[in-house]
C-alpha cells in the first residue's frame, strides 16, 4: 500500500451531450506504483485523455474513487486540488500548452509561483530544472523562438519543477516528428532511472516500448494490462 | 497582420483608459483652476483692491458677483451718499489706531502737450492713501498732508499714464492736464500690472483738496472712505464700530438692514466663494459619473480578456493556481489599466491647467492632493471593475478552459 502513488477503483465519467449521455469511462480499476513506467494505449476515443485528466486532477469524475498518496481526491474541494495539481502532479500535454508570452525560465518558473516560493529561490529551481532538460542554454527564449521539442522539453522541465510524485504525459510526442521524439523520450527514461514515476499515454507502438508496463483501454473499459520487456532508447 | 493586431491592442487599450483618463483629468483641473482662483482672488484679487486689514465704507458694495435683482439696484440708488461729517465720526470714534482716506474718482482724460490718453482712472484722495494702498514709488514720492491740506496741484501717476504720456521723458516735475486743470508730476507708482486682462496701471492719484475734485464728485460727499487697521482683530473691531456708528447716524431701526457698506476684502470674496463652491460640489458628481463609464468600459475590456485568455487561465489552473491567485492576477490587471488611465489624465489634467495658466489670466496651482485622489480613484475603480471579470475566470473549470480555442 505504502507504494502505491496511485489507485483508481472503479472510476467513470460521463459527459452530457445535448440529449445524449456518453460514457467516456465505464469503471476503471488501476493501480500504478512507486518507480513504475506506465505506457496507457487504445484506439482513438477510447477514453485515454479522459483518464488521465481525472489522474492530473484536472477533471473530476462522475463516480469511483481516486487515491493519490494514500488521499482519496476525487472529492477534494477546489483550493485543495489545486495545491494536489501544484505538489503532486507534473502533466505533459499533446499541444505543450507553454505561456505564449513568457520566457522558458518564466514558465517553468510558473508552479513554484503557486507554490509560494520566493523569486530568488524559484529562479534557481528552473534553471536546474531547465538544465535537467538540456536547456540550460535556451532560458530567456519565448515559445515561439523555440523548436517543437525544446518547447516540450521545457513544458517537461515545468512538469517536473515542484518534485511531483507522479508524471503524466498525454501524447507528449503527438506534435513531434520522430527524431524529436526520441530526445523526449530519452528524457522520460532517465527520470525514470532518477526514481520518478511516469504515466504515458500514447497510440504509437515505439514509444510505448519504453514503458515497463503498457495499459490498453477499449471503449472505456481496460483491455488488457501486461508487463513488457523494456527497449531503452540510445 | 501583426501591426493590425498591435494597432487594434492599441486601440482597445486606449479606450478602455478613456473613461477614467477624463474624470481624472477633470478632476485635476477642475480643482487647480478653482484652487488656483482661490489663491489668486485672496492674494491677489482681495487684497490689492481693497487692501490687507483694510476695509471701505461705500453707499454701497462694487464686488456683486452674484444676482443683482432690480430691486436691490432700486435700493442702492435710493441710500444716502457717504458725507464729509460720517468720515469726521468714523475717524473721530472709532476708538483704535487706523489710517484713513476720503477718495473719490471718475474715468477721464489726461493730456500732456499734444499727446492725451481717455479712461484713466482720476482718484482724489487723502495722503495717507499711499500707506494705506501700500504703494511702491518707482520714482519720487507721495503728496505730503500739508500739500493735500491746501489742495496743492501735484499728482502722482500710474507706470502706464507714464508710459503713454511721458515717452523717453522723465515725467517729474512735468505737467499733465487733468480737467482742464495743470498738475505737477511728483510721483510715479511701480508697474501693478493687471488683473483678469485689465491694466492696473491707469490712474492718476491727487489731493482730496485739490481742483480736479469737482470732477469726481459733489462737495461735502465722497464715494468711499478707506480704513487700514494695523491688525486683522482691530481691523475687525473698527469694523463692527464703524456699522454701531454709521447707523446711529442714520437712525436705523434694530429692524433695518444697513443702508451703508462696509467692504472688506473677505467681503469681496464672498461671490467668488460661492462660485468655487458650487463648482466644487458639482466637482464629485462630473467625476463619478466618467469613472462609472471608465469602470463599465474596463470591465468589458476585462470580460473580452478573460474569454480570449480562457487557455492561459487553464494552464495557471493546471499547474496549481488557486482561485484567489486567478482573481488576484484580473485585478492587478485590471488595477493597472485603470491606474495608467488615471496617471494620464494626471498628466493632462496638469497641462491643461498650465494651458490656462499661460493662455489666460487666470492663475492654476495644481493641489497635491487631487493628484493622490486621482491615484486613488484609478486603483480603486480598476479593482471594482475587475472583480467580476476576475471571479468568472477564477471559477472556470480547468479542463474546460484547457480545451478552449
Ligand atoms: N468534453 C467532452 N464532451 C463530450 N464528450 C467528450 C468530451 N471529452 C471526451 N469526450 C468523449 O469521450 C470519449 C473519450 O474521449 P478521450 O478520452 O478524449 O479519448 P482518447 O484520448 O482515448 O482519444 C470520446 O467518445 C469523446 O468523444
Ligand atoms: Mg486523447
Amino acid at each position: 500500500m505504502s507504494d502505491l502513488v496511485i489507485q483508481i477503483v472503479d472510476l467513470t465519467r460521463e459527459y452530457q451531450m445535448g440529449e445524449d449521455r456518453v460514457q467516456a469511462l465505464k469503471g476503471v480499476s488501476l493501480e500504478i506504483a512507486r518507480n513504475e513506467y506506465v505506457a496507457i494505449m487504445g484506439p482513438s476515443g477510447s477514453g485515454k485523455s479522459t483518464m488521465m485528466n481525472m489522474l492530473g486532477c484536472l477533471d473530476t469524475p462522475t463516480s469511483g474513487e481516486y487515491w493519490l498518496n494514500g488521499q482519496e481526491v476525487s472529492r477534494m474541494p477546489d483550493d485543495a486540488l489545486a495545491r494536489v495539481r501544484n505538489r503532486e502532479i507534473g502533466f505533459v500535454f499533446q499541444t505543450f500548452n507553454l505561456l505564449p508570452r513568457a520566457s522558458a525560465l518564466q514558465n517553468v518558473e510558473l508552479p513554484l509561483v503557486y507554490a509560494g516560493v520566493s523569486s530568488r529561490a524559484r529562479r534557481d529551481r528552473a534553471r536546474a530544472a531547465l538544465e535537467r532538460v538540456g536547456l540550460g542554454n535556451r532560458m530567456d527564449h519565448k515559445p515561439n523562438e523555440l523548436s517543437g521539442g525544446q518547447r516540450q522539453r521545457v513544458a517537461i522541465a515545468r512538469a517536473l519543477v515542484n518534485e511531483p510524485s507522479i508524471l503524466l504525459a498525454d501524447e507528449p510526442t503527438g506534435n513531434l516528428d520522430s527524431a524529436t521524439s526520441a530526445d523526449v523520450m530519452r528524457v522520460f527514461d532517465r527520470l525514470q532511472a532518477q526514481g520518478q514515476t511516469i504515466v504515458v499515454v500514447t497510440h504509437e507502438a515505439d514509444i510505448a516500448a519504453h514503458a515497463a508496463r503498457v495499459v490498453t483501454l477499449k471503449d472505456g473499459l481496460v483491455a488488457s494490462d501486461a508487463r513488457q520487456e523494456r527497449i531503452q532508447a540510445a | 497582420m501583426a501591426f493590425n493586431t498591435l494597432w487594434t491592442q492599441k486601440l482597445k487599450s486606449f479606450f478602455s483608459l478613456i473613461g477614467v483618463l477624463i474624470g481624472v483629468t477633470f478632476l485635476i483641473a477642475v480643482v487647480s483652476i478653482v484652487q488656483g482662483m482661490n489663491v489668486y482672488m485672496e492674494e491677489e484679487f482681495a487684497n490689492r483692491l481693497v487692501g490687507l486689514n483694510t476695509f471701505q465704507l461705500r453707499r454701497m458694495s462694487d464686488f456683486n458677483m452674484g444676482n443683482v435683482t432690480e430691486d436691490m439696484w432700486k435700493e442702492w440708488m435710493r441710500r444716502p451718499r457717504i458725507n464729509n461729517e460720517d468720515a469726521n465720526v468714523v475717524e473721530a470714534r472709532l476708538g483704535t489706531p487706523a489710517l484713513f482716506s476720503r477718495s473719490c474718482d471718475e474715468q477721464g482724460k489726461v493730456t500732456v502737450g499734444n499727446r492725451s490718453a481717455k479712461g484713466i482712472n482720476l482718484n482724489v484722495v487723502d495722503a495717507p492713501y499711499f500707506q494705506i494702498k501700500n504703494y511702491e514709488f518707482a520714482s519720487g514720492r507721495p503728496f505730503t498732508a500739508q500739500e493735500a491740506r491746501a489742495g496743492a496741484a501735484v499728482a502722482v501717476i500710474g507706470a502706464e499714464v507714464a508710459e503713454k504720456l511721458f515717452p523717453g521723458v522723465n515725467p517729474l516735475g512735468r505737467t499733465a492736464t487733468v480737467a482742464s486743470l495743470p498738475y505737477r508730476v511728483i510721483g510715479i507708482i511701480q508697474k501693478q500690472g493687471t488683473m483678469f486682462g485689465f491694466s492696473m496701471d491707469k490712474f492718476v492719484i491727487m489731493p482730496y483738496e485739490s481742483p480736479a475734485r469737482r470732477q469726481a464728485c459733489r462737495l461735502a460727499f465722497m464715494d468711499e472712505l478707506h480704513v487700514k487697521s494695523p491688525t486683522v482683530a482691530q481691523m475687525t473691531a473698527a469694523v463692527d464700530r464703524t456699522e454701531e456708528l454709521m447707523r446711529i447716524r442714520r437712525r436705523l431701526r434694530p429692524n433695518q438692514e444697513d443702508n451703508f457698506a462696509i467692504q472688506t476684502a473677505a467681503g469681496a470674496l464672498s461671490g467668488w466663494k460661492q462660485i468655487s463652491t458650487v463648482l466644487f460640489a458639482a466637482l464629485p458628481g462630473l467625476v463619478a459619473i466618467s469613472l462609472v463609464v471608465g469602470g463599465i468600459v474596463i470591465m468589458n475590456i476585462m470580460l473580452m480578456a478573460v474569454s480570449e485568455r480562457t487557455r492561459e487561465i487553464g494552464i495557471r489552473k493546471a499547474l496549481g493556481a488557486k482561485r484567489r491567485d486567478i482573481l488576484a492576477q484580473f485585478i492587478i490587471e485590471s488595477a493597472t489599466i485603470s491606474t495608467v488611465g488615471a496617471l494620464f489624465g494626471i498628466a493632462l489634467g496638469i497641462g491643461l491647467a498650465y494651458l490656462v495658466k499661460a493662455l489666460t489670466p487666470l492663475p492654476a496651482s495644481v493641489a497635491p492632493w487631487s493628484i493622490g485622489v486621482g491615484v486613488f480613484l484609478g486603483v480603486a475603480v480598476g479593482m471594482i471593475a475587475g472583480v467580476y471579470p476576475a471571479s468568472r475566470a477564477s471559477r472556470l473549470d480547468p479542463i474546460t478552459a484547457l480545451r478552449s480555442e
